[in-house]
């Protein structure tokens, strides 16, 4: 059987001209081209979910804005990923997910290695002009490797993927709405008594932020390793293939 | 055959009704109900029954409109309407008919909240037992099913859906002709009809009453539809809150599978449609598709980006249609009448007729039916009988949560899809609640935000976190606290949520604050005070 012809598209990025496979997303041919797009629930190697709204575009005759992280290019498409509107949005979304929580750096575990942390600076948020809700949630310290801040989450839910997709423990998930919601370990017991938890700490090392960080780290020192995400996703390539 | 089958079923109660000279019509919708309706109706069979009077029956029908004056009762056919019917007015109403009128609760229909109205959605709402299956089929019910069965073909239905012009009653107003085209053309091994019965805007009750009062109605225009696009399968999509919609779709569908209108071979004829209820566990975001796809799912009702629509990837990865009760209940009555007749009553771009849930400070609050084009005056002022009390009119709210207030100086607009966008509001699903002068505008802002804000789902940043920032700072507003910065931060974030969040819930959740400061702006400013100093003086 003759294989199937990979179908190509052209399309304009902040006015260079690229080529992509038909059915990739905004993300992967910018990234595939070395352009940048701020992202902060995206992880390559996880299900896209388009929740932080970073990665949000422009495209040439539409007035809306488009998450890069989950829209499929099509045939001269001109995508826009660098404008002062942009900019500005992505300033405030992130003053609004630094308003949320608690979010303070000084004496966070993660300080140095956050990636919101990290974006707000890239972006030149240099301060907060919503008020924090100061919201206070318990530490569940149950585990006895691992600890929970929900304190520091930002809801970006890529320890709910990668525990579902790539572990298959589907430990975490979800619970409540709005400005209300939390990850929770099974039906919102402790960590430590999870039965589902598999111990396997990818959810700790895919946290873009101090929410989920092994125990034992003080100020600055919690850094993150994924190694093992991008290597795991080609290794199950290789083998579906 | 399929014509004779109908006949059948509908011969029982023509044979019943030829005995039957007389109705006593009760309202058993959900708002006579809580209001006694069904002990009302008990009451005037018992005493039928006592009486021996086989020619007088009474019976339960649907919503008749005016929901503030349940129980509502009709004496058919001399057609003389009473108010607020209590278990002791039974006799006398009885008495009365055939005889000299029952003063004390006879109300004049003669009115223009009857003579303004058109009924399509709702004709039948008034007249027929919604828990009868043979009493739809008498109304002329599943005739449209029946023509489309047996003499059309599926794209001579979609042709004749384009035709009429509809478009979703659910808020946004997407053609309807060309979602089913749609489905119609997509591929894969199954398709899915799903009805969005989850109404949650404060105000609304207009899918609800159609539910109640014609459930036979909304399942016909989804089989309707399963036999066009295609689909063997379909959902109704109910909200728990409506436990009487939900008894009486149960009822609906299982009275129609054992007669043969439903199920496997609908009618005799060689499609098969199955439809299951969901219930809907309480959240006002699976009104939004996706979200509500994904609940039927079994999945936490969250919205996902669209593209893809559910048309290419809806339930469980198939194409699925998705619409609203009302424009399913609309359907029946295009198959029967034809597209061009539809598109003859309405606007350019909107046609038909659309019902809305009118309540708040107007006289007549209740359900009614009125053709697209229509002005806001004459919705709240001739149908609605104006403010009462004295009050004169502020401004008229529609869309829910997702929408705006008019004020009075709009008030000759033409009501459409694009007018009221015009104006900073939407169509939505039907909720209007009118205003007098006493209403604080940053209130109703601020009330309508804490509902964006309790309902949203908490998944993309802007809904999220946006919502909560907006209800506190008009908070701070109403207080006294807030300066023009402040002012200034709102606006911004108004902005960045309508245009950053993911589904129609965050990106229209600011709508009440953008229209309430576009026209009333004064009532803000006036609330504003002065900065303070950004370091406090020192104590001496």
């Amino acid at each position: 059987m003759d294989e199937q012809p990979i179908a190509i598209k052209t399309l304009t990025i902040d006015g260079k001209e690229v080529g992509a496979r038909s059915g990739d997303t905004i993300l992967q041919v910018a990234q595939e081209h070395g352009i940048w797009i701020p992202t902060l629930c995206f992880l390559d190697g996880l299900t896209a979910y388009g929740s932080c709204r970073i990665c949000m575009v422009e495209l040439e005759g539409n007035n809306r804005l488009f998450p890069a992280c989950v829209t499929k290019v099509y045939e001269g498409m001109v995508v826009i990923i660098h404008s002062p509107r942009l900019e500005h949005y992505r300033r405030v979304i992130v003053e609004m997910l630094l308003s949320e929580r608690p979010h303070i750096c000084s004496v966070c575990v993660s300080n140095g290695h956050c990636e919101l942390q990290t974006m707000a600076q890239l972006l030149g948020v240099t301060s907060v002009r919503y008020p924090y809700l100061m919201r206070k949630h318990d530490v569940d310290a149950s585990n006895h490797r691992f600890l929970h801040d929900d304190n520091r989450c930002i809801l970006c839910g890529r320890c709910v993927r990668v525990c579902s997709e790539i572990e298959g423990a589907h430990t975490w998930a979800f619970s409540g709405r709005g400005v209300e919601s939390r990850i929770v370990t099974d039906l919102d017991q402790p960590w430590g008594e999870s039965e589902s938890c598999t111990g396997c700490s990818k959810c700790v090392h895919v946290c873009p932020t101090g929410a989920l960080i092994e125990k034992g780290r003080s100020v600055a020192e919690m850094a993150k390793r994924r190694q093992f995400l991008p290597y795991l996703t080609v290794m199950r390539k290789e083998d579906a293939e | 055959m399929i014509h004779e089958m109908l006949e059948e079923l509908g011969s029982g109660i023509a044979k019943e009704r030829e005995k039957t000279k007389h109705e006593i019509r009760v309202c058993t919708a959900a708002g006579c109900m809580s209001n006694g309706a069904d002990k009302v109706l008990g009451a005037f069979q018992s005493e039928l029954k006592e009486r021996k009077q086989t020619a007088c029956k009474a019976k339960g029908v649907g919503c008749m409109g005016p929901c503030a004056g349940g129980p509502v009762v009709v004496t058919h056919p001399d057609n003389r309407m009473h108010h607020k019917v209590e278990v002791s007015d039974v006799p006398a109403i009885i008495d009365s008919i055939g005889a000299a009128a029952y003063t004390a609760r006879q109300v004049s229909t003669d009115t223009p909240f009857y003579k303004r109205q058109q009924k399509i959605v709702l004709e039948n709402c008034s007249s027929l037992d919604p828990e009868r299956l043979e009493d739809y089929i008498a109304h002329d019910g599943y005739q449209g099913l029946a023509h489309v069965l047996s003499e059309m073909s599926s794209s001579e239905v979609i042709q004749e859906i384009m035709a009429s012009g509809l478009r979703g009653r659910g808020g946004a107003g997407y053609p309807t002709g060309l979602k089913w085209s749609t489905v119609a053309k997509a591929g894969g091994r199954k398709k899915y009809v799903v009805c969005n019965a989850d109404e949650g805007d404060p105000g609304a009750f207009m899918d609800r009453s159609v539910l109640e009062s014609d459930p036979h109605r909304v399942i016909e225009g989804m089989a309707i539809a399963a036999v066009a696009v295609g689909a063997e399968e379909g959902y109704l999509y109910v909200r728990a809150e409506y436990p009487l919609a939900i008894s009486r779709l149960h009822k609906a569908i299982r009275q129609a599978e054992r007669a043969g209108v439903l199920g496997k071979r609908m009618l005799g004829s060689t499609h098969d449609f199955h439809v299951q209820i969901r219930l809907g566990a309480g959240a006002f975001v699976c009104g939004e598709e996706t979200a509500l796809l994904a609940s039927i799912e079994g999945k936490a009702g969250k919205p996902r980006p669209r593209p893809p629509y559910p048309a290419e990837s809806g339930l469980w990865g198939y194409s699925t249609l998705i619409n609203n009760v009302e424009t399913f209940a609309s359907i029946p009555a295009i198959i029967k009448n034809g597209g061009d007749w539809y598109a003859s009553i309405g606007t350019e771009s909107s046609k038909g007729t659309k019902v809305f849930a009118l309540a708040g400070s107007v006289t007549n609050t209740g359900l009614i039916e009125v053709p697209m084009g229509i002005s806001l005056r004459e919705i709240v002022f001739d149908i609605g009988g104006g403010v009462p009390d004295g009050r004169s009119f502020k401004a008229v709210q529609t869309g829910g949560p997702s929408g705006g207030c008019i004020p009075a100086e709009h008030l000759d607009t033409p009501v459409d899809f694009e007018n009221l966008a015009k104006l900073g509001s939407i169509m939505g699903s039907g909720g209007m609640i009118v205003m007098d002068d006493t209403a604080n505008m940053i209130d109703v802002a601020r009330y309508f935000m804490e509902f964006s804000m309790t309902e949203s789902c908490g998944k993309c940043v802007p809904c999220r976190v946006g919502t909560v920032h907006m209800y506190n700072l008009l908070g701070d507003i109403l207080d006294g606290k807030a300066t023009a910065k402040d002012l200034a931060l709102l606006e911004e974030l108004c902005d960045v949520t309508r245009t950053a969040s993911l589904c129609g819930l965050g990106q229209s959740a600011p709508n009440p604050v953008v229209s309430t400061l576009q026209y009333f702006r004064s009532e803000y400013d006036a609330l504003l005070v002065e900065e303070a100093p950004a370091v406090p003086a020192a104590k001496e």
